[in-house]
């Protein structure tokens, strides 16, 4: 099945506040091989200037992961996980995501493709402070393969 | 950090070398709540035709980003930062894959440096356009 291309446009409802915790941020950074102390040590943030530990540049896609759910359950979406990889990835920051952080994030699809027998979903994730002060926006091409 | 008048397009800022396992796929997993089983199910690779498991691309993304924060001190430096996945990472379950990163400067511009990254497994790149924007004042 081919991802429907009646999806462009859609906007999906922000999410739930995600609470953004310093062990999370320290888990992630481990994850990822980070060692800079900014990651992972929150007296070394302190003195760099910051609240708390200050997340990877990655980070977003684990607040992202939870607008791509919406779409992954969206009927007739015509996206199977198994037979999706990821075509690109960009994020772009206007400020830096801290541990405590409450933010709140919202998908929309801007750009459905058919190259070959492969979908492109382009899904751009606006995510914002509770007050709406924009902090990062993370864009994902998902290319989904058709199943035989 | 580094003063960027004494920066030149071209420079190699940094290179590195990084070593994927099955374990990492799984803390990847954890840490970033993609549990997609093309990363840790050898069954559910085959069945869809893949190579074998991969790693998650982001784990890619994510770790071959390190060596410019370390050069930058500071991950908040990294302002904007895009990858295309071009091909995979094959984690064999003994061995695992190494990666290999070469950063490199690709711009300069008043408190800012593009820097260019080169991401390689098994003798090819893995990621394209892989460019970091990096403030530098």
């Amino acid at each position: 099945m081919a991802v429907n291309p009646e999806l462009v446009g859609r906007q999906f409802p922000p999410i739930p506040p995600y609470l953004v915790g310093r062990e999370k941020i320290r888990e992630f950074s481990r994850a990822v091989f980070a060692t800079s102390p900014l990651n992972l040590d929150p007296d070394a943030a302190r003195e760099a200037g910051y609240a708390d530990v200050v997340a990877p540049p990655t980070f977003p896609i684990v607040i992202q992961e939870h607008t791509l759910a919406q779409l992954l359950a969206e009927p007739g979406a015509g996206i199977d996980l198994t037979l999706t990889v990821h075509g690109d990835q960009r994020f772009s920051y206007t400020r830096p995501i801290v541990a405590g952080d409450e933010l709140t994030a919202s998908l929309t699809v801007t750009s459905v493709k058919s190259l070959g027998g492969n979908s492109m979903v382009t899904a751009e994730t606006v995510i914002t402070d509770l007050a709406g002060e924009h902090v990062v926006t993370s864009t994902s091409t998902l290319v989904v393969r058709s199943a035989e | 950090m580094t003063d960027t008048s004494a920066l030149t397009v071209g420079d190699v800022v940094a290179e590195r070398e990084y070593h994927f396992t099955r374990d990492s796929l799984v803390r990847y997993a954890g840490a970033s709540g993609d549990f997609n089983s093309i990363h840790y199910r050898d069954d559910v690779a085959a069945a869809v035709g893949l190579p074998g498991v991969l790693a998650h691309g982001m784990l890619t993304m994510g770790v071959a980003v390190q060596p410019v924060v370390d050069w930058a001190g500071d991950p908040a430096r990294v302002t904007d930062y895009q990858v295309r996945f071009t091909r995979p990472v094959v984690v064999d379950p003994a061995d695992g894959a190494t990666i290999t990163v070469v950063a490199k400067v690709g711009a300069i511009e008043e408190g800012r440096a593009r820097i260019d990254l080169t991401v390689s497994f098994d003798g090819s790149t893995v990621l394209g356009k892989a460019q970091a924007k990096v403030r530098t004042a």
